[in-house]
């Protein structure tokens, strides 16, 4: 690691501050992602600035038809939470998935969005399910959050503070694993809320999180895994790596969107 | 350098840390509490789990300084140093569930936190899921599991590590 300094504001203005004054600063949520790539020196920020000790950064509440989730809400609290379990079992489900419990004890939302690592699970979530990220300044639709891998409509000195999740009335998640790193090599996450029909992929994408129209389409004639049936998305754009070829990925989507509705409409 | 104070095992302790100190470099090379192993400092084989204020985290992807009144337990302070071993302890050494022992304190530390969570009744499917951040070179798993649900039913009865946090 290079040499750093440690900053834990108390307050999320002293944190908004750090920033604002440190442009090269960065924010540390849960580290899973930002330390490890510290100690591989692909990242050297001269500041960290620890959010653990920001008030009101975390914790979990239903608010009407919504739920919101703290920005520093960890991985195994929204996997473990009863709220979430009744509002969208699809999320907490997904929360379960990620990585393994010790680093679901650590790992936050916040940071994993923030991050939008193009395999991370949340970022599915967020846009199958038509959630809004809030910051310190403003309300950010998903829809307009990710702007391509590892890239989000963040601004600097902007720190999300929580995301709120409309709920849905049907949805599911279906992650295809990376057999190493467990990592999603692809992820899709479906929802319906009236007739408002979404369906975001992780992992596939060259670009990061994105969703399916075509599918999308077809699912509202009927919320079926029928619908779907010998629809596939073109290879274009798709990842490809050491783990999967892009015509392998843009197979998977296909596949799992099929499972992802089957297990939404509780088949 | 920065001053941190924390409780580890029961015992306050203030170090003085360079920023990029991580827990387990806190733990084995000042405290010199080398129970705690660095198996591959990347947040993969498990090796370095210990509790951070009652839950399982990888103290080899947490800064020490991020531990300001923090309270960790770590495999040492499991059960007292003359003292009979901690019932997981006891069943990993019954059920031969370790053979060179390098994974070993992350097992049993990650295995008393599934306790913790999942209760004392724990099938093989649940231990294997739940032993996915714990990596063994050795033993090819099957007697850390057998160990694990065994550890698990004793900490029903005797001592437990709510004793030790
Ligand atoms: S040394 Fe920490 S997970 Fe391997
Ligand atoms: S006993 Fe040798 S690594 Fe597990």
């Amino acid at each position: 690691m290079y040499a750093f300094t440690f900053h834990r504001p108390q307050t999320l203005r002293q944190a908004v501050g750090l920033l604002a004054k440190n442009e090269e600063a960065k924010l540390l949520a849960g580290g899973h992602t930002l330390l490890p790539t510290m100690k591989l020196r692909l990242a050297g920020p001269p500041q960290l600035v620890d959010l653990s000790l920001v008030d009101g950064l975390s914790g979990i509440e239903l608010r009407g038809r919504s739920l919101s989730i703290g920005a520093m809400t960890r991985h195994n609290d929204v996997n473990t939470s009863p709220v979430v379990h009744e509002a969208i079992p699809a999320l907490a489900k997904l929360a379960g998935l990620i990585g393994d419990p010790a680093v679901r004890h650590m790992g936050t939302i916040g940071g994993s969005i923030a991050n939008n690592d193009p395999n991370a699970d949340y970022p599915a979530a967020c846009l199958g399910l038509g959630a809004t990220i809030i910051t310190n300044k403003r309300r950010i639709k998903a829809d307009d959050f990710f702007t391509g891998m590892f890239s989000t409509a963040l601004e600097p000195a902007e720190i999300i503070t929580k995301v709120s999740f409309p709920i849905p009335k049907k949805a599911a998640y279906q992650k295809f694993k990376n057999q190493a790193s467990r990592f999603a090599l692809v992820g899709v996450f479906v929802s319906k809320r009236g007739s408002d029909i979404r369906l975001a992929v992780t992992g596939a994408g060259a670009n990061g999180v994105f969703r399916v129209p075509s599918f999308e389409e077809a699912l509202k004639t009927r919320f079926s895994p029928k619908s779907l049936e010998g629809m596939s998305i073109p290879a274009d754009g798709m990842n490809s790596d050491i783990h999967g070829s892009a015509e392998y990925r843009a197979h998977l989507v296909g596949v799992l969107a099929r499972r992802a509705v089957a297990e939404a409409i509780g088949k | 350098m920065a001053a941190v104070s924390l409780t580890v095992n029961g015992k306050p302790v203030t170090a003085d840390v360079d920023s990029r100190t991580l827990l387990v470099q806190l733990l084995r090379e000042q405290l010199r509490l080398t129970g705690t192993h660095v198996g591959c400092d990347t947040s993969q084989c498990g090796a370095c789990v210990v509790h951070v204020n009652g839950r399982a985290v990888k103290s080899c992807t947490i800064l020490a300084l991020q531990l300001e009144g923090a309270n960790v337990l770590t495999i040492e302070g499991l059960a007292p140093a003359d003292g009979p071993l901690h019932p997981m302890q006891e069943a990993f050494r019954e059920n031969h569930g370790l053979q060179c022992g390098y994974c070993t304190p992350g097992m049993i530390m990650t295995a008393v936190d599934m306790v913790r969570r999942k209760g004392h009744d724990l099938d093989d499917h649940t231990i294997r899921e739940e032993l996915e951040g714990n990596i063994c070179r050795c033993t090819g798993y099957h007697n850390i599991v057998k160990a694990i649900a065994a550890g698990a039913r004793a900490m029903r009865h005797g001592a437990t590590a709510a004793a030790a946090e």
